[in-house]
């Protein structure tokens, strides 16, 4: 299938050498005099690591900020969660890194399908991240000496990786919300929490605003504003069981969406090679075990898939390192994509281990031989401990079952150089864009994305689009374009609860799960693609029929809440599938059987989709059309990965 | 497994609730206990009935989203352990079970078993930060942080915000959460220059909505993360010093 084509996009990038870009593209940017901004509203939406940093940071500026959340505290959004560490280019040990370093590194890692001048930034403002969380208070990790310490993480041979214990996105977000509690105690910002945001606004096309929803009350109302930033997470949810929140959803970037902002390579999903694996049919959500876990762990299956005997007592000979055996070089340290998809075969060949044979072996026994179980605790001590309470088995005597689970989505919102979408004064930050990571991302690095957006670019570009809007007022909230929006959500929220079905919300959203995992996961075909789509389309037009949803919107509504999240995601689910049968190449996490090497790695094929596929909104019904950013590389040399 | 249970149903925050008995039957002992809930509520839901309102989002033991009263015990039975990460393991078959809300007047229900916990966010805009604006930060290796600075600010600073403590303590005082946040500050470097500022605006605000402490500990036993009563006795230090000072300026010692 090939999507029909439109012209190309401007992601207006700005020119000079790589390394002199931002500063340039700084100075050339329109300011917004101080005593002027308090002139100007902007809304932001998410308070996790990439909304709770604009937010503070434009209210530091002297900006009017109002913040949403549907938490109930700006402190719980979903980056509290990260375990593993941040990236910078600080080069503290020493090992020879650089912010160019980092750049190639993180482009490499994205399988050449991300855009350079935007990495390079992120490169760039990397070690302002760590100074000014350091300010703020973060407990990172520390050396004797009270200097950073810091550790390794896949896809670098350097130490970059600032981490404070299994807790480093606790301690990120913690920072920014205090951050944001400040201003919000210096009346800079009024943060809105049980609050949903369920449309955008737009008026002459730009953003005007935001229709949002009060999760205790039902209460629909507008707020307008100069600008609106969407900052609201991936959309991993849509394989129902992933790493990420419960509440973790698209609705705000699928919104956009709808409302003119382009998306972006819907299909790059990342599938985390190291979870703990399914125990049960009612399971709600899968628990992550950190990638450092494969510095010390090693991962196999019996030689013989019917070996009855316990894991420990299966020698040497008879367990199949496989990562080892058809990794020499890289072993169990390969990348995210490369691990998870031979994980998948070994299920695959029925190779699978524990009680529902959905997993392989991740076994320490020979690194408590070989560094003491001590060093394993103080390493991994918290993760152990997670593990055991989780699956009630003691990972220091018998090896940790894993599985892949969906984690990260690369994909979202397209954004220019500025961050800003395809709807001006629409803009987006954090893993809501789709910007630095391509088609893979590398570990550490979204916590740097995240806070480098809030902290350090939005605050600068924004300035460029409100400067042409110095003394207009914002659009009235009682103007047709919001009543009108307020019309349509409120209608869709009757429409939702009339339906008046037999089956519950989580029912469509497992089952939607299986589709996108089966045929939209971590790997690929024409075939099941074409399957996925078909077998989406009936189970919406079965939602639409059969759900049904409790109660009323004029109080608390769980179901509610989560009933508009499925009926997006599975339009969502549709443009992943769209995009993933539209890129006929094997690229990171996208993996398309159809396009494989001899021995079974990803193929790109560089020549035909060297570019960034940003999906339209065409109507209701009406077959989405792809737009192309080329994708230029002047920095980084396209090759081949190999692990070897 | 089955098991019996005995839980607060009230529709909204100012309608009153009551004790209603549900069962959950064949449930595994692997389901984490919000997962045995959701299985009653999609029974529920099934039945025509409201399913059960109650916060929880990440199920891993970090957001602090989650909070529930367990056989009378703050997140249930398992020491150091938030109620999502509780499994059904730890029930035994045929067990009756109830589940409440988190009881405190501060914390006001608005559904079932959701409370309202916004005042924890006003005692840290009072004062649980640093000033340091976005942009002016110093190289972060210029000021070096003893390990064991980092170390005990760490564990203050490992709160989860859940408000166990505040369910826990008779006098519904929130000393736990207040001074886990006043210690995690005050014990770096960075933190010096707003210490007694922050200590003072932060006590004063806690003493405003909570009762007060009177070192029963109920509060450290419940914490799931198991954060240290130490932290009270740092937080006392500072406020007292803090009044010393003022006493001082004012030439009045
Ligand atoms: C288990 C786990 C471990 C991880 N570990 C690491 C790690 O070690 N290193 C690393 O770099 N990355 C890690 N990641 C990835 C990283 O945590 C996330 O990509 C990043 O934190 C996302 O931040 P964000 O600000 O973009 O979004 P989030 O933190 O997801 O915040 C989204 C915000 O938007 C709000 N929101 C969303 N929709 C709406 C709406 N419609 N209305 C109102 N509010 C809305 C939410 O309430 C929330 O406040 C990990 C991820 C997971 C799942």
């Amino acid at each position: 299938m090939t999507a029909p084509t439109s012209p190309i996009l401007d992601a207006h990038v700005p020119d000079g050498p790589i390394w002199a870009k931002w500063d340039k593209h700084r100075f050339d940017t329109n300011l917004v005099n101080p005593a002027n901004r308090r002139k100007y509203d902007i809304i932001v939406i998410g308070t996790g690591l990439a909304g709770a940093g604009a937010a503070a940071a434009l209210g530091e500026l002297g900006y009017n900020v109002k913040a949403f959340t549907y938490n109930d505290s700006a402190r719980r959004a979903h980056s509290i969660a990260a375990q593993g560490g941040i990236n910078a280019a600080k080069n503290y040990p020493n090992d020879n890194d650089s912010i160019f370093r980092l750049f190639y590194d993180t482009v490499k890692g994205g399988d050449y399908r991300s855009r350079e001048a935007n990495v390079y930034r992120l490169a760039q403002v990397s070690n302002a991240i760590i100074d000014q969380t350091v300010a703020q208070g973060a407990p990172y990790a520390r050396e004797y000496g009270g200097l950073l310490d810091n550790r390794s993480f896949g896809g670098a041979q350097v130490a970059r990786t600032f981490y404070a214990r299994g807790q480093t996105g606790q301690q990120l977000l913690l920072a920014s919300y205090q951050a944001l509690a400040r201003q919000v105690g210096l009346g800079r910002v009024q943060v809105f929490t049980r609050t949903e945001m369920l449309d955008v606004v737009t008026k002459d096309g730009r953003a005007a605003g935001v229709v949002v929803r009060d999760l205790v009350t039902g209460e629909i109302s507008s707020h307008s504003a100069h600008a609106v930033v969407l900052a609201t997470g991936g959309y991993s949810n849509v394989y129902f069981l992933s790493t990420n929140a419960m509440n973790c959803n698209a609705t705000a970037a699928w919104r956009a969406y709808r409302k003119g902002a382009l998306f972006a390579n819907p299909c790059f999903t990342q599938i985390h090679p190291t979870c703990i694996p399914v125990s049960d049919e009612f399971q709600s959500k899968l628990t992550l075990m950190s990638e450092s876990l494969r510095n010390d762990g090693r991962i196999w299956v019996p030689a013989n898939p019917d070996d009855p005997r316990p894991p420990n007592e299966i020698p040497g000979a008879d367990r199949d390192y496989y990562l080892e055996r058809q990794y020499p070089t890289f072993g169990n340290l390969v990348p995210r994509d490369v691990a998870s998809r031979a994980a998948m075969r070994m299920i695959e060949e029925n190779r699978g281990i524990g009680p529902l044979k959905n997993g392989v072996y991740l076994d320490f026994a020979d690194a408590i031989d070989r560094l003491g179980r001590e060093t394993i605790e103080e390493r991994y001590g918290n993760l152990f401990e997670m593990y055991q309470r989780i699956t009630d088995e003691d990972p220091y005597t018998v090896p940790m079952r894993i599985y892949p689970a969906p984690h990260y989505t690369m994909g979202g919102l397209w954004v220019d150089y500025n961050l800003q979408t395809t709807v001006p004064g629409l803009f987006a930050a954090g893993e809501a864009n789709f910007s630095d990571h391509g088609a893979n991302r590398l570990g550490a690095s979204a916590l740097m994305q995240g806070v480098a957006d809030g902290y350090f670019v939005l605050p600068a570009t924004i300035s460029h689009y409100l400067s042409d809007w110095l003394n207009v007022d914002p659009v009235p909230t009682d103007d047709p374009v919001f009543v009108e929006a307020e019309a349509a959500v409120t209608a869709k929220i009757r429409r939702l609860l009339d339906i008046g079905g037999t089956r519950s919300v989580d029912h469509f959203h497992r089952r939607l799960g299986h589709i996108m995992i089966d045929y939209c996961g971590m790997s690929r075909s024409k075939e099941g693609l074409e399957k996925a789509l078909d077998e989406i389309a009936a189970l919406t037009e079965e939602f639409w029929r059969d759900l049904k949803v409790l109660g009323d919107n004029e109080s608390m509504n769980q179901s509610l809440e989560r009933a508009g999240r499925v009926a997006d995601f599975l339009e969502l689910a549709d443009l992943m599938v769209r995009d993933a049968l539209d890129r006929e190449e094997s690229c990171g996490g996208h993996f398309r059987v159809e396009h494989q090497t001899e021995d079974g790695e990803a193929l790109r094929d560089d020549e035909h989709f060297a570019f960034v596929s940003a999906w339209e909104w065409e109507g209701e019904g009406v077959a989405p059309i792809r737009r192309k950013e080329p994708l230029t590389f002047e920095n980084v040399e396209l090759t081949q990965r190999s692990y070897k | 497994m089955d098991v019996r249970l005995r839980v607060w149903r009230q529709p909204k925050g100012d309608v009153t609730g009551e004790f209603i008995d549900y069962e959950a039957n064949d449930v595994s002992p692997e389901a984490s206990f919000f997962e045995m809930l959701d299985q009653v509520n999609e029974a529920l839901n099934h039945a025509g009935e409201d399913p059960i309102a109650f916060d929880s989002d990440c199920r891993e033991g970090i957001c602090g989203a989650c909070g529930l009263m367990i056989n009378g015990s703050p997140h249930g039975p398992q020491q150091g352990t938030a109620t999502c990460q509780v499994h059904m393991r730890k029930f035994t078959d045929g067990q009756l079970i109830t589940i409440e809300p988190w009881r405190a007047a501060a914390f006001p229900v608005i559904k079932d078993l959701v409370v309202d916990r916004s005042i924890f966010d006003e005692i840290i805009e009072s004062g649980g930060f640093i000033s340091a604006n976005i942009g002016s930060a110093p190289d972060a290796n210029a000021v070096p942080v003893p390990h064991t600075a980092a170390e005990s600010a760490m564990d203050a600073a490992a709160c989860i915000g859940c408000g166990a403590c505040v369910a826990a303590c008779p006098n519904s005082a929130a000393n736990l959460f207040t001074a886990a946040k006043i210690t995690h500050l005050n014990l770096l470097p960075q933190g010096q220059p707003e210490r007694y500022l922050r200590t003072v605006a932060m006590v004063e605000t806690m003493e405003e909505y909570f009762g007060s402490c009177t070192n029963f500990g109920e509060c450290e036993t419940a914490c799931p993360k198991n954060i240290s009563i130490d932290v009270i006795a740092w937080m006392n230090r500072d406020f007292v010093a803090a009044q010393w000072k003022n006493l001082l300026k004012a030439g009045q010692a």
